[in-house]
């Protein structure tokens, strides 16, 4: 049964009704409009759907609506504040850290999930935290590349 | 609709040899002015246009086809001095759009940023066969700038004119043609205003040499990079026109099942579904997936299953059961095979052995499909949008101008993307639904109803003098294709074959194609029988070899792997491969360590070399080349496609393994630019190598010769 229910997605509250066990990447997509989270694999496998879920970084296809409805949820789409990208986001792009780029969302919402609890990840880290994220371009060496210069700018800039 | 499958051959994706109707373009001039307004159009009538799509070598019923008097590719400078390219191939990750603007501005004399890219769109863009082959750049980089070149002296003209003076000794700079005698100048955007002026191409221009080039051969960034780091960017999944529908489509339970009975009333109950039954086809559409999939859970289908061969019996099977029609085979000798192998100082035999594995491009296939007034537009990720149109057209009896097939820009394809299967689903359901219909596929479905590269088995045997000198080699390829089936070495007396087998799973192109199988089975063969020689496995290649090209490519990244390298730890190995196909020279050095105690195979070090003639962006190239990298790691390492009684074992991420961050070693790719050799390709060659220099370097670490991909799913044996 659908249930009246409401989220806080990148700021904005909106009332949706689903069936509680609905997955947030569809009710993201195909009801908020916001498709940047991209549908992968729908099992949690390749991180193309990833949000922040409060300030963890969460597969949204495995996300029951009805779980996500406490915490605030970031999105690709409410990284960019006044027309100013995040440094994640200035940083992918710097690198050229994406081929066809439908990985890409998840990977920047990833980093930044990463780069909030560990401000100056290690190498090692990246690659433990990004297991999970899949491209299939091979971009890899470009996206740890970009993390790392994004770590910079923010403890540069403070953020 | 009944016959379904019946009507695409999905043998005609076979190895990328499908001969393609020849098109008339529609788009007429006065429509062509009235979608971009006012100003000068040149178009180039392309001699080439479909000459050499295929992949060489083939067999020669494929090539003496008559080569069509088509458009290939045209150019408009518009009124306000923007400059659109138009092309009918599809942008899917491997930077076209970014590297043609990049030609034409560098022809036209404009600033790259005046220049956009109208792609793969059928009502738009000149007929192409498809975005396959690693054809872009040789056959479309020199048409636009062919084309450009020829804008440009049409602008150099129209200045003339003005001037009332001769064109000779303006100069055509910075979107401007300039008098240098009086100082005068016209901007392009004064000078194409008020015109309709459209001119076919002169037959040959000159066109500036690579030495010269201003804007192509340099790193600009991938255009509208923004967009997509965003999530602004739509992919086909991402589109939502109103009154959108979400589809689905009731699958067989196994591959050649058909349909005995079917109940679908309790799913044409449930409200504003749209249940659609046309022969083996069964699909529902509704405003949500979840409604769509709900009503697919409450139809009850049984199906009748047919035995089918497992992926346990495959290499078994290829070996025994030719195609009953092998007339599409290839076949090459000289000199005395059999008398050389006979007379070798040394022998060495194997056979090779090469898993199905799939293309898992991120985005999965999908489409939009929408009908009005009798005509259909769909939305899809295809590599090959007018074949799309065209079986879209054939299938839905309409004339091929009421079908439109638009690409958005597309999450990946890697060769995966010929086939129109989900724009069929979606036109189907939007036809009964009256309304637009979009139809993604789950990763299940994509690992199962897509096609695969083809299992095969490469037989060799060979022979060499006492010097290392390679006499004989006898090379037999069966079912997985002839991509750089023959030797880049020097061999007096060779014969090489390639043996058809009917399709087990469907097949289908697949980055590099068989050039991967084919260079993983003779360069492994290289590697064992310059360990016969007893000599050095680069000098034993660069003994046979003749070709200027390979050597550079080897030079250049045995240097970059510091080869040859002594070894520091247990475990430790060192291989390398190379190679040539479609245009382009690679070589590979692999450093892998395998773990003594588990078998753990870890690929510490992938150094490579690639030349594909002059380079038109060296930052793109760069991603293409690492990225070719590490996407054969994965179908060295550890990718195979695991099938049984007619269904995949493994259709999930977890379960069918992909390199991960984990998995990437440390990569040097080093780019030689050849400004003197027109640009070829770049998105399949680099992959080509891996996979033979990480097995060379496992036999370094291990003694252990595998001869089967992938190489180590589960480490390799060493007890």
């Amino acid at each position: 049964m659908a249930t009246p229910m409401e989220l806080e997605v990148n700021g904005k509250r909106y009332a949706v009704h689903y069936p509680p066990d609905t997955s947030l990447l569809y009710v993201l997509r195909d009801e908020l409009g916001l498709t940047g989270s991209k549908y992968g694999c729908g099992e949690g496998q390749c991180g193309a759907c990833t949000v922040l879920i409060g300030k963890a970084p969460r597969r949204s296809c495995q996300i029951p609506v009805s779980a996500a409805a406490a915490k605030p949820i970031t999105t690709i789409e409410g990284l960019e504040k006044d027309g100013r990208l995040h440094p994640v986001q200035q940083a992918f792009l710097d690198a050229g850290a994406f081929q066809c780029a439908f990985c890409t969302s998840g990977m920047i919402m990833s980093s930044v999930g990463l780069l909030q609890s560990n401000p100056n990840p290690s190498q090692a880290d990246i690659v433990q935290f990004l297991q999970g994220n899949i491209c299939r371009c091979g971009t890899h060496p470009r996206v740890i590349e970009a993390i790392h210069h994004a770590a910079k700018t923010m403890q540069e800039h403070g953020r | 609709m009944s016959g379904r499958r019946g009507n695409f051959a999905v043998e005609a994706e076979r190895y990328e040899f499908h001969a393609a109707p020849m098109h008339q373009f529609e788009l007429g001039r006065r429509d062509f002015f009235k979608l971009l307004g006012a100003g000068i159009a040149v178009f180039a009538i392309a001699k080439d246009a479909r000459a050499g799509q295929e992949t060489a070598p083939g067999p020669k019923a494929f090539h003496n086809e008559e080569l069509p008097k088509d458009i290939s590719a045209w150019l408009h400078v518009g009124e306000d001095g923007t400059v659109t390219g138009f092309t009918g191939k599809a942008e899917i990750g491997q930077n076209i759009r970014t590297a043609l603007a990049q030609t034409v501005a560098d022809e036209l004399r404009v600033p790259f940023e005046s220049v956009r890219m109208v792609t793969a769109d059928t009502a738009l863009t000149p007929f192409d066969a498809g975005t396959f082959g690693s054809r872009t750049t040789p056959t479309i980089t020199p048409q636009l700038r062919r084309v450009a070149n020829a804008a440009r002296d049409l602008l150099v003209a129209a200045a003339a004119k003005e001037w009332n003076i001769a064109p000779e000794g303006l100069v055509a700079a910075d979107a401007k043609v300039t008098d240098p005698a009086s100082g005068r100048s016209f901007r392009y955007a004064e000078l194409a205003r008020g015109k309709t002026l459209a001119q076919n191409l002169p037959a040959e221009d000159p066109v500036t040499p690579a030495t010269q080039w201003t804007i192509a051969g340099k790193a600009i960034p991938k255009v509208d990079a923004r967009a997509f780091v965003t999530g602004r960017h739509q992919y086909t999944p991402d589109l939502r026109p109103d009154g959108l529908l979400y589809g689905k489509i009731l699958r067989p339970p196994s591959f050649g099942a058909t349909l005995v009975s079917c109940d679908d009333t309790a799913a044409k109950a449930m409200p504003g579904v749209v249940v659609v039954r046309d022969g083996d086809f069964i699909g529902a559409a509704a405003p949500s997936a979840h409604e769509a999939q709900s009503a697919l859970n409450a139809i009850h289908a049984q199906w009748k299953e047919v035995p089918q061969i497992s992926d346990k019996e495959i290499f078994a099977y290829l070996k025994k059961n030719p195609a009953p029609d092998s007339g599409d085979r290839f076949r090459k000798q000289k000199g005395s095979v059999e008398e050389a192998l006979a007379g070798a100082a040394h022998r060495v035999d194997a056979t090779y052995t090469v898993a199905y594995i799939a293309h898992a491009p991120l985005e999965p296939r999908a489409a939009v499909a929408q009908w009005a007034d009798g005509k259909l537009t769909v939305w899809t990720g295809t590599q090959r949008p007018f074949a799309n149109r065209d079986e879209l057209a054939d299938i839905f009896r309409l004339p091929e101008s009421s079908v439109r097939v638009i690409v958005p820009d597309t999450g990946s394809a890697y060769g995966g993307k010929h086939t129109s299967d989900a724009a069929i689903e979606a036109a189907r359901l939007a036809r009964t639904a009256g309304r637009p219909v979009k139809v993604v596929w789950t990763r299940e479905e994509e690992f199962t109803w897509a096609y695969f590269r083809p299992a095969g088995v490469i037989e060799v045997k060979s022979g060499l003098a006492n010097d290392g000198t390679l006499t004989a080699w006898d090379f037999h390829n069966y079912h997985s294709g002839m991509s750089a089936i023959e030797t880049p070495y020097v061999v007096a007396n060779q014969r090489t074959e390639y043996h058809q087998v009917s399709l087990i799973l469907r097949s289908g192109s697949y980055r590099g194609l068989a050039a991967t199988a084919n260079h993983f089975a003779r360069e492994t063969h290289m590697d064992a029988l310059s360990r016969t020689a007893q000599i050095d496995p680069l000098e034993f290649r660069i003994r046979n070899l003749s070709d200027p090209r390979m050597r550079a490519v080897l030079d250049a990244a045995t240097k970059s792997f510091g080869w040859p390298r002594k070894k520091t730890q247990e475990g430790q190995g060192f291989g390398l491969a190379c190679g040539y196909e479609k245009g382009s020279y690679v070589a590979t050095c692999a450093e892998v360590a395998v773990d003594k105690a588990s078998g753990a195979v870890r690929v510490v070090l992938l150094t490579e070399a690639f030349e594909c003639g002059a380079i038109v962006n060296p930052d793109g190239l760069r991603n293409q080349v690492v990225g070719a990298m590490i996407q054969g790691l994965g179908g060295a390492l550890f990718e195979a496609i695991e099938f049984e009684n007619g269904r995949i074992q493994n259709p999930h991420f977890a379960t069918y393994r992909v390199p991960r961050f984990r998995d990437v070693p440390e990569i040097e790719a080093t780019l030689l630019d050849r400004k003197d050799i027109p640009s070829a390709g770049a998105g399949e060659t680099p992959i080509m190598a891996v996979a033979p220099a990480i097995g060379n370097a496992i036999f370094d670490a291990t003694k252990i010769r595998l001869n089967s991909l992938p190489l180590a799913p589960n480490g390799v044996r060493t007890s």
